[in-house]
């Protein structure tokens, strides 16, 4: 079947409205979600799970929402990794404090707990913009930092911030071998992409979009610029937040606050412009390259030095890969702004055509 | 003009100074809109009109005067207020969101009707979803009144200056406003985009009884399509009348031909 | 009483630091609009360099003199720095003219890890030292005033003395010179500048080499203070709330901020630190810089900014 949509025609703004018009993408991501769930356990082993699977997963959850605020909302954020961290600890003390608490309650109430600290760090975007609203992420960035690993109480009197989780379990299900902790983080993942996607094509994804083309616009039809950067702010910490904690009492098991600092928050932002700013489907390519590009480089660098007679050591991989990372950022934002999906679009656009061009 | 009837005075502006640091760009200007009624401001470059548009609906806010808005007295308008209160308004260099398709910029207009919460909106069902679709069909009325059909999922970046300056209407007009603030609807705009957009006013301002402020160069349009003209020089008003009036103001026409100065 | 004078000058010397890394901030975007957060990888690039050159240099060359290896390793670095300010202009803002400022940000926050990896794939990720014969003992001073008088290092005060210098011979660049006139200019409006005849790459790469001029010095006094390594790249994290306070197109602001910064966290450091378990000099300052920012978002000495429509 070829890529077209000529023949579908939509007789109500139901349909016209819909998360994808065309009736491929429909399928097609419906397909990969189907295959996400059943396919892929067959396919992988533990060390997929582990290494890529999870955290391109979790990473993706994050990127959605940095996504959210710097590319839909236009808000500058050098904090992310902060409300992974508020999201991670958040959770813990929830999990640990409150008798009976479930996994799952533990995790979205430290969301709600990422969300309510970026309602307060989300203040000065009322104030000011760009660069110095970028400081201003960076002050929560650095405050929470220091505050898990100074302050006892949020880590259970543990010392250096170090805090772990046990016998994860979630509606009855054991969440400890890879593939549950896979299947996990992917059914949430689904939920909030769906969610994303639906905020996004709302009015309140409009407004963000209003406050991020011409603020002064949006103000004068109505759009109060404090409810939009604020709410932008929330969800996009929820997310995060989520994320965190997913990312702690998951991926991780036992972490420290330096799993979440300034170099994490850096690396969120370069998912979203690498994948897309302002795009859901490039917050997932943005992850998945992230994830992929430094055990790409551990694995290809070696081989390539070898093949011209030259030892590749471990530290030369890894500065050549904040080389490349650095290099690439640059490139995408000469090149291609829109990042990775906007190649993807251009590319789909191609295909409805083909084979005729013109 | 046709079956419309101006009413009572609905906007009232009364002694406004506005003024940027030691900067004057309005001193003591007074004028009123009718209901129903098309009012240009006129003047040239630099006399303060948008300054004049931007203290109606709230972006700067006057030293001194009173706006009177339906009766009720203000010292100054907020913008969201004025949103609320029906007041809209397009730019002088088009102010769209250009991100975003010709559909959302103007499903934009419709925010403040649309009064669902976030999470039925992230969950895209009952309420939120129904007003989406509630909204949509008046956005494309509007569609089709601006005739701009064809363009309605086109990126607003990519359109030409003239349906540019339509869309920007358009979104406008979505507030269902009372009062329509249009600020040079018509610059850059060849002959027959004129006249299209002379046309769309009027009939505006004749189907859905907007009252309408305008500021324009053009003088043969200004002449032709306002009920009362006010003109402005070097932020102080010079003139307020009937277009014929206007045109005979001797002030009017020094400040015009650069007699004075 | 001598105790908060010493932890005030303490205060005062590394608040010259930040000044001086602050100093590269506003002088790139004074001239170019561009905020260049790699600044502080460029402190650490300009300092590797400079301790590895000093170090190669007297086998390369059989020099025997610490003070010509020094004076040499100086030039090659200086040299290395403009090609660094060619190359960035060459491969990255060149292409990046007229973008706004937030998209400019990231492509420096790519340049910051390129150099970073760049660096260090050259000059190596160990602790370095830099010496330029820098006096390290300490003198006391104002033994009339305090009983037991006031510790301070020599080296402090020469440190601060080159920053002076620079900062006063920047005023003067800045403020006298064509070049000078031009690099305001160009920052004023990219296009209006080019439309008057003034060369952008060429005022950029100019711009950029005085950056790492600046970034030299800050890693030489740095350095020779504290030793060569990695973590020398996160002072640009540490000079970000300076330009903010100093407002990003002031250079007497970078100063100004510069001290502030460095004066009010050794004092909270010092006197509120213990209360809530130390280390809060970092969040301090960006709190400082934060709550500034919300009651005069232009900084102390930046220009106001008025938004038209």
């Amino acid at each position: 079947m070829l890529y077209r949509e000529n023949g579908q025609f939509k007789t109500t703004y139901q349909a016209d409205q819909q998360i994808f018009p065309i009736a491929q993408d429909r399928w097609g991501v419906l397909l990969l979600i189907a295959f996400a769930f059943v396919g892929v356990p067959f396919l992988v082993d533990e060390y997929m799970f582990r290494a890529i699977l999870i955290p391109f997963l979790i990473l993706s959850l994050a990127s959605l929402g940095v996504n959210l605020l710097v590319g839909y909302c236009g808000q500058i954020t050098l904090g992310a990794g902060a409300f992974m961290a508020v999201g991670a600890y958040a959770g813990y003390n929830f999990l640990i404090r409150v008798p009976e608490m479930p996994v799952l309650g533990a995790i979205l109430l430290g969301g709600a707990t990422a969300a309510a600290v970026g309602i307060v760090f989300g203040v000065p975007s009322l104030r000011v913009r760009g660069l110095y609203l970028a400081v201003a992420t960076l002050a929560a960035q650095f405050f929470w930092d220091w505050a898990f690993l100074r302050i006892k109480w949020f880590t259970n009197d543990s010392p250096s911030g170090n805090v772990s989780v046990s016998n994860l379990n979630v509606m009855g299900f054991e969440i400890s071998s890879p593939l549950s902790k896979y299947i996990f983080c992917l059914s949430v993942l689904v939920v909030f992409g769906l969610a994303a996607k639906n905020m996004v094509r709302a009015t309140i994804g409009r407004q963000w979009m209003a406050i991020r083309d011409m603020d002064v616009a949006a103000a004068v039809i109505g759009i109060r610029p404090m409810y939009a950067k604020l709410t932008a702010f929330a969800v996009s910490s929820f997310y995060v937040g989520v994320a965190g904690a997913l990312w702690g009492f998951v991926h991780l098991g036992s972490w420290e606050p330096a799993a979440f600092s300034v170099d994490r928050s850096f690396q969120l932002l370069f998912m979203v412009i690498i994948g897309g700013l302002g795009s859901i489907m490039g917050s997932f390519f943005g992850a998945a390259f992230i994830v992929i590009l430094p055990i790409f480089l551990n694995q290809f660098l070696p081989v390539l030095g070898a093949l011209f007679g030259m030892e590749i050591s471990t530290a030369t991989v890894s500065h050549a890969e904040i080389t490349i990372f650095g290099a690439l950022i640059v490139f995408f934002l000469i090149v291609e702004p829109h990042g990775l999906a906007r190649l993807w679009s251009t590319g789909k656009e191609k295909l409805r055509l083909w084979p005729f061009p013109h | 003009m046709s079956g419309r009837k101006i009413g009572d005075v609905i906007l009232d502006l009364k002694n406004i100074s506005l003024s940027f640091g030691g900067v004057k760009a309005l001193t003591d200007i007074s004028f009123d809109v009718r209901e129903h009624e098309v009012r240009a401001i006129i003047g040239p470059n630099g006399a303060g009109k948008s300054s004049m548009l931007n203290v109606i609906n709230g972006v700067y806010h006057p030293q001194e005067g009173e706006i009177i808005f339906r009766g009720q007295h203000r010292r100054d308008m907020d913008t969201h207020e004025a949103a609320e209160q029906g007041i809209a308004r397009t730019f002088q260099n088009i102010a769209l969101f250009k991100g975003m398709s010709v559909l959302d910029n103007i499903m934009t207009g419709r925010n403040l009707r649309m009064k669902s919460n976030l999470f039925l909106q992230a969950l895209w069902i009952g309420p939120a979803q129904r007003e989406e679709l509630e909204h949509r069909k008046k956005v494309e009325e509007i569609i089709d009144f601006l005739e701009i059909q064809h363009i309605r999922k086109t990126p607003v970046g990519r359109l030409p200056y003239g349906l540019q300056k339509r869309v920007d209407l358009a979104r406008a007009l979505a507030m269902e406003p009372e009062v329509l603030l249009l600020d040079e609807p018509m610059a850059g705009m060849n002959v027959e985009e004129k006249q299209d957009m002379c046309r769309f006013i009027l009939d505006v301002n004749d189907q859905f009884g907007t009252t309408i402020v305008l500021i324009e160069h053009d003088m043969g349009v200004v002449m032709d399509i306002s009920d009362r003209v006010v003109v402005l020089d070097y932020g102080k008003k010079i003139g307020d009348g009937v277009p014929d009036e206007v045109r005979a103001n001797p002030e009017v026409i020094s400040a015009y031909l650069g007699a004075s100065h | 009483m001598s105790f908060f004078i010493e932890t005030l000058l303490g205060g005062l010397m590394t608040g010259m630091l930040y000044a001086l890394v602050a100093l590269g901030f506003v002088l790139i975007y004074k001239a170019s609009g561009v905020f260049n957060f790699a600044q502080g990888a460029m402190v650490l690039f300009a300092a590797l360099a400079m301790a590895r050159f000093s170090e190669w240099i007297p086998g390369w060359l059989g020099i025997e003199s610490l003070f010509l290896a020094n004076l040499i390793a100086i030039v090659l670095t200086v040299v290395v720095m403009f090609v660094v300010a060619w190359l960035v202009e060459r491969l990255a803002l060149r292409h990046l003219v007229n973008q706004n400022e937030a998209t400019l940000l990231m492509a420096t926050l790519g340049i910051t890890y390129v150099l970073d990896g760049v660096g260090q794939t050259i000059f190596g990720s160990d602790i370095y030292k830099i010496d330029v014969g820098m006096p390290k003992d300490p003198v006391i001073m104002l033994e009339s005033m305090f009983e037991g008088g006031v510790l301070i290092n020599k080296e402090d005060f020469i440190a601060a003395a080159i920053a002076a210098i620079l900062v006063a011979a920047l005023t003067l660049f800045f403020q006298k010179t064509p070049t000078g006139r031009a690099l305001r200019a160009v920052a004023d409006d990219h296009q209006a500048a080019l439309s008057v005849g003034i060369p952008l790459d060429r005022i950029w790469v100019i711009v950029w080499c005085v950056a790492g001029i600046t970034a030299l010095v800050a890693g030489i006094i740095w350095g020779s203070k504290l030793g060569v390594q990695f973590s020398l790249s996160t002072v640009a994290l540490r000079a970000l709330p300076v330009v903010i306070l100093g407002g990003l197109t002031s250079v007497p602001g970078a100063i100004i901020g510069g001290l502030i910064i460095g004066v009010g966290e050794k004092l909270s450091e010092v006197y509120l630190g213990h209360y809530v378990g130390g280390g809060i000099e970092i969040w301090f300052a960006y709190m400082l810089a934060l709550v500034f920012l919300l009651f005069r978002p232009q900084g102390l000495f930046g220009e106001k900014i008025i938004d038209r429509v």
